[in-house]
């Protein structure tokens, strides 16, 4: 009998060997480094919040919740207050959301029930996709050029027929708040489209046969099976849109107007957080410096509140369906 | 022998009980079928009408911009005032540099602690941490990423800077290049790894022989998905990198970028800075398109 073949630590044709203490030692340091790689994103998001936060410090100081509840933003007699840049960013985004959700849920209908081959819904969810990749600045551009010049007969024309509601009481002059939505809205359309496909491509195929084999119609089946199944997937999506939403900066600062009111008409100029820091910060002396960073800290607390909430119901939906991993 | 009346019998009573089977088969104008047809209009138009921006968008700047490209907007420098003529060359070179800096940054950062995330210690708690705080961070505000800079790099160095703005924009980027490099290296099969521990390879060995070349091909599209979206960014860069008129000499002074030059010209009264906004448009949105069709390519699974 021949010599036992695995007693042979490197024979001449396996490559298998156990690891010499020089690969041990790499492997080791390598791992160090991986660890620390890790823990650099938890440090990075201390370190995010913690200058945006000690820079604040000093305006948090002076002006305490008041800066919340304030409406002037007046440099010279260093008063700032953020309400109506609170309620533009919460208002322009509710919008954007009614349409873009809207939209956003009926395209992730079309594309995971059917109403068109595979090849083709592949195709068209490029072209979805592709409204992401657009960067905001060009929207804003197009904004300026495209949208507000359409929108402004149709202002004009709400304006004078039903200008006693409050939503159409004044006429698009220029920038506004309904360009700025209404662009709002498509920019969150691929995100909300994208989640909700996720969500109802979750949902088990037998539901679907289960549902079509009681001799439901396509639309039975999917307002009342479907959607409801995929839910609170869909839920997540309007949310992490909405989050979304808030935090837009540059469309919003070419189409919004600037302007620090608190209005409900659709066409009147208003003014976000976003887009209160990208007009201001450029010029702002060091007072009011320390008020936008007040004034960031306000918008990183919303959107982090938004953005966790949506995640949180995104894990929801992934645990009921794949069940707790 | 089955006789003749019972079968006469047999056929009425079949044809009786045909009559009670209720219609089946679809009826165009009943209230569930018209209801139907009509919402599945309506998703239709929905569906053709979300993607009418992108071509007019599209449209606007190959009429627009594409009038206005020449070799001497891509290589000239930004126009003042009431001058004709001009370019963005110094906007094209400074968007390249800041997004090679936040690549840099972010890239090999990224995909070392993705590695972590998704083999080394998946299931540790700096692991779930730090994957939650990317999926956070993926939603921050891109503006809060120009403040974060701002804070941290602009007051720290005195100055405005392109590292400034390269740090901004790999904050953005990270988040992205994290998750999709942890989904493309999960996706591995095991039994690779296996067969390579098997071998007495060590788990870095196994990281960088096995798990890294099968995951490439997703690590790439993620990465170039993330310099997509930086490419495209302007918010971050508002107060970190600011602006310049003339070519970038050295890394600690403002900084231009074709998305700044975009934002200053459209808000000018000039229609040569107008037109120079749309041709830089049209460079800035063809760079990203590019990539991002590049990235669905390589990301393909193939078949």
């Amino acid at each position: 009998m021949a010599r036992h073949q695995f007693n042979i630590s490197r024979s001449a044709d396996s490559v298998s060997a156990p690891p010499s203490s020089r690969e041990l030692t790499t492997d080791t340091v390598f791992r160090g480094i991986a660890w620390i790689c890790a823990s650099l994103i938890i440090v990075l998001t201390a370190c995010l919040l913690f200058k945006i936060g000690a820079q604040a410090v000093p305006a948090i100081r002076q002006h305490g919740l008041g800066f919340i509840f304030g409406t002037t933003w007046d440099v010279s007699r260093e008063t700032f207050g953020v309400l109506p840049e609170i309620w533009g960013t919460l208002y322009s985004s509710f919008l954007a959301l009614l349409i873009g959700g809207s939209f956003g849920v009926a395209i992730a209908i079309f594309l995971t029930q059917e109403f068109i081959s595979p090849r083709l819904a592949a195709i068209f969810r490029t072209i979805v996709e592709m409204l992401a990749a657009i960067p905001s600045v060009v929207y804003g551009l197009w904004g300026i050029y495209v949208v507000i010049p359409m929108l402004r007969p149709i202002s004009e024309f709400l304006n004078a027929w039903l200008g006693w509601f409050p939503m159409f009481s004044t006429d698009l002059a220029g920038p506004g708040l309904a360009p700025a939505a209404l662009v709002l809205a498509i920019m969150i359309l691929p995100t909300v489209a994208a989640i909700s496909v996720d969500a109802m491509r979750r949902i088990p195929y037998k539901v679907k046969e289960a549902a079509y084999g009681m001799g439901t119609t396509r639309w039975e089946a999917i307002l009342k099976v479907m959607l409801p199944t995929a839910s609170s997937g869909i839920l997540a999506a309007l949310v992490l849109g909405f989050g979304r939403a808030l935090g837009e900066t540059m469309a919003l600062a070419m189409l919004i107007g600037n302007s620090n009111q608190i209005n409900l008409s659709l066409f009147a100029p208003a003014n976000t957080l976003a887009s209160l820091l990208a007009s201001s910060f450029p010029e702002a002396g060091q007072i009011e410096v320390q008020a936008l960073m007040y004034a960031a800290l306000v918008l990183l607390a919303i959107t982090f509140l938004v953005n966790v909430g949506g995640l949180a119901i995104q894990q929801y939906t992934v645990r009921k369906f794949e069940g707790k991993r | 022998m089955i006789p003749v009346a019972s079968m006469v019998d047999d056929d009425a009573a079949m044809a009786a009980a045909v009559r009670a089977i209720p219609r089946l088969e679809r009826q165009t104008f009943e209230s569930r079928a018209l209801k139907s047809g009509l919402l599945t209009t309506l998703t239709w138009a929905a569906a053709l009408l979300a993607a009418v921006p992108l071509f007019s968008v599209l449209y606007m700047l190959v009429v627009e911009g594409g009038a206005r490209i020449d070799l001497e907007a891509l290589t000239a420098l930004p126009p003042a005032g009431f001058e004709q003529g001009g370019g963005f060359g110094n906007a094209i070179v400074g968007t390249l540099l800041m997004v090679g800096i936040a690549s840099a940054i972010a890239v090999p950062l990224g995909i070392v602690a993705a590695i972590y995330l998704s083999i080394l210690g998946a299931h540790t708690r700096v692991a779930r941490v730090s994957r939650f705080l990317a999926k956070v961070l993926t939603g921050l505000p891109s503006i809060l990423a120009g403040v974060f800079a701002y804070a941290a790099v602009v007051l720290w160095m005195g100055s405005y800077s392109a590292i400034a703005g390269g740090v901004a924009l790999g904050m953005l980027m990270l988040p992205t290049v994290v998750l999709t490099a942890e989904e493309a290296m999960k996706e591995v099969p095991q039994r690779m790894k296996d067969a390579a521990f098997g071998m007495g390879c060590t788990r870095s060995q196994v990281i960088w022989s096995v798990v890294l070349p099968t995951g490439l091909p997703g690590i790439l599209t993620g990465v170039m998905l993330a310099v997509a979206g930086a490419a495209g960014e302007s918010a971050p860069l508002l107060f970190t990198a600011l602006f310049s008129n003339y070519y970038v000499s050295e890394m600690v002074e403002p900084t231009a970028s074709l998305s700044i030059l975009i934002y200053n010209f459209s808000a000018m009264p000039f229609d040569n800075q107008i037109s120079l906004a749309w041709a830089a448009s049209l460079v800035l949105v063809f760079m990203v398109l590019i990539i991002n069709i590049l990235a669905r390519l390589i990301g393909q699974p193939k078949v």
